[in-house]
């Protein structure tokens, strides 16, 4: 688990992407930057202005090769038009942005060979097999001919769709399609793959399934992951997240510093006589706020200490509730608000509306 | 996590020489995938077919009572190659309703974003609904030895040329009309709107000479009177016409008492492709 922002030494990347594998491994010069250490994306005061609203301001960051990168923030943050930028589909009005070492106002066609893109939307053919959009993207994204039907074979395997590669995309479920997409953003063997809200609209054990598929995407084929989502436990399985709040990057660490930085673990007691109870606790030195309704108690191990502070309350207790900081916790802290708020139109999986406690 | 050892990734498998060599292969892809495409939609085939024949008998015969038979030559022969161009016609302009499609189900998007050049999306595009249109244009002459209309296989080669141009310049129109129009039905209206009127009035059906002045005026400024009119003439080269039936149903089209000479008419259609071609192209901006 990494968390240095800067990203900078430890991780020992070998220079030439080439690899070992023989045949059509053209790698192309003139990059930008030819510096010994190359991140996957350097992002340095990007901004997009449209008219009078700055959708993105002056962002900077820097995604290492094989991380897998999440940019967590409500509709409307920012996180599209920054990704829309990266990949070239979308001028930047201010600041630089390389991706794979390619400027992407000076070097567009050459960042958008290099890149996987998954949108929000499908854009799949529902009129042709699966293997047939996976052979009309090979074609539109230079795979050398001899190679397209082994490599066709190798991401239907990666996302384990092979028994369905003669079907019809339009006989394929919601989580079929996007994990096809998927598939298909990886034919070209891209060095970073851009998703932008990949599991909306998901059930939640595909949104699992999908997510394995990344990771083993990342692991089997060495891809950097960027993505967008608006999922508090999406983000989860990034190395590193960005907190995005009206275009700007309020956090960016990992999942678990972004946690310790909110703060300890707190135990939420309901009490006959609320005073009472948070008297006998700061007696024993606990760190206390006795509220309205309850007494707040902040421990660094709120589970383990449960039992020591119904013994130390000395009062009866209605209710306890142990709470450790999520993301959602992460992100209250960091923009003073809950991220689902002002969007509650969209269709969440109960499940997932569920997910704070 | 982060430490994934990267040496697993595969080699780039991505040619990045061969630019011309791409774009062919990327037009080839275009055009099959259209090809594919109509091949599923058998009822599309089908009621394509409908329209023309229901022309055909319905108009032909009708019309045949009315105007009679001048030396065995009826309207019903007069109408066959207006017939064919129709079905063509209709065919090339709405082979290009796929683009609409393709941008309701995000599958433009997926072509305009790829690292290729939009000229050979648009080519791929148009060469696809081409060949669709000259195939349904070329089935209509089995139609031929129904009422009498005589066919050479070099007749029939020189008819699946025609068609091809006529049908290449309807479908970059089509491709251009469907490069400006977002909505599916914006679509259909548009081209509902145009079909008839450009049909009627490239005088598919009914000879071009002795017509009142405004409406040989529309005739003559109207790009498809000039794919028409070579089609009817090497149709009824090969007839045997009576000269009173050949000076009834005259073919050539004849500006201030000129008769054009074919090749120029097939300039002008080539002329027009070209221009709705570039036009075509220019309409699928980037998509910011």
């Amino acid at each position: 688990m990494t968390s240095n922002e800067s990203g900078d030494g430890t991780k020992n990347k070998p220079a030439s992407r080439s690899g070992s594998t023989s045949g059509h491994s053209l790698e192309v010069g003139n990059r930008t930057d030819e510096s010994p250490k190359r991140y996957a994306i350097e992002v340095k005061s990007l901004s997009k202005r449209y008219g009078e609203i700055e959708a993105v301001k002056e962002v900077s960051f820097r995604v290492d090769q094989g991380e897998v990168f999440a940019f967590l923030g409500p509709n409307g943050a920012g996180k599209t038009t920054t990704i829309r930028m990266l990949c070239t589909l979308s001028k930047p009005t201010g600041g630089t942005a390389e991706v794979d070492g390619f400027d992407v106002l000076r070097q567009p066609n050459a960042v958008r060979r290099h890149i996987g893109l998954v949108f929000q939307e499908p854009t799949l053919d529902q009129q042709l097999t699966a293997e047939e959009n996976l052979r009309f993207h090979a074609v539109l994204y230079r795979v050398p001919r001899h190679q397209v039907e082994e490599r066709i074979d190798r991401v239907l395997k990666l996302v384990d769709l092979q028994a369905r590669r003669k079907d019809l995309v339009s006989t394929f479920s919601g989580g079929m399609a996007r994990r096809l997409e998927i598939a298909r953003g990886m034919l070209h063997t891209p060095a970073i793959l851009f998703l932008d809200e990949p599991t909306i609209g998901l059930d939640p054990q595909t949104r699992a399934l999908m997510w394995e598929d990344v990771l083993r995407l990342r692991s089997e084929e060495g891809v950097t992951i960027f993505l967008t989502t608006h999922y508090m436990d999406e983000a989860e399985y990034a190395d590193r997240i960005a907190i995005i709040d009206h275009g700007s990057i309020v956090a960016l660490d990992s999942p678990n510093n972004l946690k310790k930085m909110v703060g300890s673990d707190t135990v939420e007691l309901v009490t006959a006589d609320n005073k009472l109870v948070g008297a006998n606790l700061e007696q024993h030195g606990y760190n206390i706020k006795v509220g309205e309704d309850n007494v707040t108690v902040f421990v660094e191990n709120g589970e383990e200490q449960v039992t020591q502070i119904i013994a130390h309350a000395q009062v009866a207790i209605s209710s306890v509730r142990v709470h450790r900081p999520d993301l959602d916790d992460v992100f209250l802290h960091f923009t003073g608000r809950e991220i689902r708020e002002g969007h509650a139109e969209r269709a969440f999986p109960m499940h997932f509306m569920a997910f704070r406690r | 996590m982060t430490t994934t050892n990267i040496s697993a990734r595969p080699a780039r498998l991505v040619d990045e020489h061969n630019y011309v060599r791409h774009e062919l292969r990327t037009i080839q892809m275009v055009w099959r995938r259209e090809i594919i495409r109509f091949l599923r939609a058998r009822t599309r085939i089908l009621s394509s077919f409908v329209q023309p024949i229901l022309f055909l008998f319905v108009l032909g015969y009708g019309m045949t009572t009315l105007v009679g038979t001048t030396g065995g030559f009826d309207f019903k022969k007069f109408v066959f190659p207006g017939i064919v161009s129709m079905a063509v016609v209709t065919t090339a302009i709405f082979s290009a309703i796929s683009i609409v499609w393709d941008r309701e189900f995000g599958f433009l998007r997926e072509m305009l974003v790829a690292p290729v050049n939009r000229g050979s999306l648009v080519l791929g595009k148009a060469l696809g609904g081409t060949t669709i249109a000259t195939l349904q244009g070329t089935i209509m002459l089995v139609l031929a030895p129904l009422i009498g209309v005589h066919l050479t296989p070099l007749l029939v080669v020189e008819v699946i040329l025609l068609e091809a141009l006529m049908a290449f310049g309807l479908t970059t129109f089509g491709v251009f009309v469907a490069s400006r129009i977002q909505k599916m039905e914006g679509f259909q209206v548009v081209m509902q709107l145009v079909l008839f009127p450009m049909i009627f009035l490239s005088g598919a059906l009914f000879p071009l000479d002795g017509l009142p002045s405004w409406l040989a005026f529309i005739t003559r400024i109207h790009p498809l009177t000039y794919a028409v009119d070579p089609l009817r003439h090497v149709v009824f080269a090969v007839q045997n016409m009576p000269p009173a039936a050949a000076a009834r149903f005259a073919t050539g089209v004849t500006i201030f008492g000129h008769l054009l000479p074919l090749w120029s008419e097939i300039g002008i259609v080539i002329a027009f492709a070209m221009i709705f071609l570039v036009l075509a192209i220019s309409g699928f901006g980037r998509p910011d």
